[in-house]
């Protein structure tokens, strides 16, 4: 017989759950809760410096693991702050719990003190959320959410704890089960051999790999089958690492930013295997001129993302590693001499360009320069924007859970405390940020917590004295009104980094740049490095947001931009 | 987990867009909540609700009329992905249940 009250409960049972890192921050209506994770002796609390910061933190510990991450936040101001976080891990995939405290269950609906309706304000960006109104049910509702979090296409579950209920002693005989993770599978034999009739029988097949691959652990699955048919392989934002960026089959990310040449092979297949993901719009452009000739096989473990944006001919619901598995025998040893011949025509045509890349102090030459001092084991996070398309575009990524970036809902200040969770979860791993000005300043604070906790992590801002991207729109398709979109006050980084007690430097200052950045990134401890950028380096090829992916502007070989 | 198996659909050819769906869900103060928040959130037009607790109070069936431009199969997948959603039963846009109602949403 265990007799607790309910934050001693959920802290035993977190624990239980393997659970050695929280974000988070403490507030009046969770302070139960933090008493309790005071006496854990297996946790450890990362205070963060704004919730939002913490929810980012519990989100870099995810991706970079794999494995569910855990946030903490008080009622009010606390909870809408971290919604952001949650937000983001929902249109991404992620699996987080965050626990929030609430007012006690007598208040609640009085407009009490830091009370806001966290539930009601949870339920459409979060898989599933939970309020809890007796200690009780914490024993199932805590599993309950490591499972939703999990299975199936994973996701964030909030759960609101009332501040009484978080008090309340409670009495029971046994722990709830940790479950095993169970395997969802609703295809039939028949649609993997009818998959494997169309791979077989297509002249130009591609392989379009998603972010789905990288959370099924499904990247040495799509390897092999991509090998055994010699399929082109395209990848998402989200996908990149699922297949090395050097193998001889890689064409790269698609979409939006992509080289000409991966845009335009895509435009004439005649079979897309679309393997965890979702059609993204930044992927396909205009979903409509989206390889209207090409037949459709799309697995993936969520039933509705099936004919959600594109009818598929075969649809595979279910694990993608499994189904990608189940295919290979089926699927016949192929060269596709002609294939890819056509598209090494394409890239010799339409090749990526990235201009200024043997020059440290241009981005393209600052990232490559980068990769060339870490090595695979590095993780590279990003914030949003100009820096985050340079770094998709040029970085040499080459192993799933290689990048963290905020894909879908596309979130300036994601970076820094991703990183910080990315780092705090691999301590022997370097941390590389690459963040810009506008993104670094939307969670600077956090900072303060990466030098707290000597995280081994790398920030590097290219500043181009603006928000480059809506500079960039504002360029090609507002008539050049740029508005609201260059700062007049230009940030003194390096100087606020050293008030944070962190160490930092200007790259452009330095007699010899490539030196000075070995030397920072191979140095211990948390480092800024601030490289200033032109405000009118773009990022090339760009589709024209609404546009076809074959109406790509600017990267064009023999062309001035 | 709802199950994952594909619902099939056949609506009244005469109203291809409509249907009512008929829900069996968890009961507890939220799931209305969720429901409506699905629908907001993806824009599927919902022109009639009825809820009512079923099983002592444990579940509750919900009644939804839809119009749903071609959005049906959408709908029902999105509703089955719901963890408070037991079943989705679907049936063509004259069912009894809304027309037993008419009497009462009579505007005098």
């Amino acid at each position: 017989m265990y007799k607790m009250n309910g934050a001693q409960v959920i802290i035993k049972i977190l624990e239980r759950y393997g659970i050695d890192i929280i974000a988070g921050i403490p507030g009046g209506s969770n302070l139960p809760l933090y008493d309790a994770l005071s006496q854990s002796t297996t946790i450890r609390h990362i205070l963060a410096r704004h919730e939002q910061g913490a929810g980012f933190i519990a989100q870099g510990i995810a991706r970079s693991s794999g494995k569910p991450a855990v946030c903490f936040a008080t009622s009010g101001p606390g909870a809408t702050n971290i919604l952001t976080a949650i937000a983001d891990a929902k249109l991404d995939s992620i699996p987080i719990i965050c626990i929030t405290g609430q007012v006690p269950q007598a208040m609640i609906g009085t407009d009490a003190f830091q009370e806001v309706d966290t539930y009601g304000m949870s339920i459409p960006i979060t898989k599933h959320n939970f309020l809890v109104r007796t200690a009780k049910e914490i024993l199932t509702v805590i599993p309950d959410a490591f499972r939703i979090a999990t299975e199936g296409r994973p996701g964030p579950v909030l759960i609101d704890i009332p501040k009484d209920v978080q008090l309340e002693l409670v009495e029971f005989d046994n722990w709830p089960e940790v479950p095993r993770r169970p395997i969802l599978k609703s295809y039939k034999d028949k649609d993997i051999q009818q998959a494997a009739t169309m791979i077989n029988a297509a002249d130009r097949p591609i392989l379009y790999l998603g972010g789905g691959i990288i959370h099924a652990n499904a990247s040495g699955a799509a390897t092999r089958l991509a090998e055994k048919n010699a399929l082109p392989v395209t990848m998402t934002l989200l996908g990149l690492g699922s297949m090395p960026s050097d193998h001889p089959l890689t064409l790269g990310m698609l979409g939006m930013h992509a080289a000409r040449y991966t845009n335009l092979a895509i435009e004439e297949c005649d079979l897309l295997i679309v393997a965890g993901a979702r059609f993204d719009d930044r992927a396909t452009g205009k979903i409509s001129e989206f390889c209207p000739a090409a037949n459709v096989i799309h697995i993936d473990i969520d039933p509705g993302e099936i004919d959600k944006l594109r009818t598929a001919h075969v649809k595979l619901v279910g694990d993608v590693g499994m189904i990608l598995d189940e295919l290979l025998p089926f699927v016949k040893q192929r060269k596709r001499n002609e294939w890819l011949t056509r598209i090494k025509t394409l890239r010799d045509e339409h090749p990526f360009l990235s201009p200024g890349a043997h020059d440290p102090l241009m981005p393209y030459g600052l990232i490559r320069q980068i990769a060339d001092i870490v090595d695979d084991s590095a993780i590279i996070a990003t914030d949003v924007g100009k820096h985050q398309m340079w770094v998709a575009q040029a970085y040499p990524f080459r192993r799933p859970r290689q990048l963290l970036t905020s894909g879908g809902l596309g979130t300036m200040g994601f970076g820094l405390p991703a990183a910080i969770g990315a780092s705090l979860a691999h301590p022997q791993r370097t941390v590389v940020c690459f963040s810009g000005d506008g993104s670094i300043l939307m969670n600077i604070q956090e900072l303060a917590t990466a030098v707290e906790q000597k995280v081994n992590l790398k920030l590097v801002i290219l500043n181009n004295t603006s928000l480059g991207l809506v500079r960039q729109q504002q360029d090609l398709f507002f008539g050049k009104r740029y508005f609201a979109c260059e700062y007049q006050n230009h940030v003194d980084f390096v100087t606020i980094a050293k008030g944070f007690g962190m160490k930092a430097f200007d790259l452009s200052e330095s007699v010899t740049p490539v030196a000075a950045l070995r030397q920072a990134i191979l140095a211990e401890g948390p480092c800024l490095i601030h490289v200033p950028i032109k405000r009118n380096e773009e990022v090339y090829p760009i589709v024209p947001p609404g546009a076809s992916n074959k109406e790509m502007i600017g990267g064009e070989k023999n062309a001035a931009n | 987990m709802p199950p994952i198996e594909p619902v099939k659909l056949s609506p009244a050819p005469d109203k291809p867009n409509k249907a009512v769906l008929e829900l069996t869900v968890n009961n507890h103060p939220g799931v209305m909540s969720h429901i409506c928040s699905l629908f907001s959130h993806r824009v599927y037009n919902m022109d009639g609700i009825l809820c009512m607790p079923v099983k002592d109070g444990q579940m509750s069936k919900i009644w939804i009329r839809i119009n749903g431009n071609g959005q049906l199969e959408q709908i029902v997948k999105q509703l089955q992905k719901l963890e408070d959603v037991h079943a989705v039963r679907y049936h063509n846009a004259g069912h009894e249940i809304f027309i037993a109602l008419e009497d009462s949403f009579k505007v005098i």
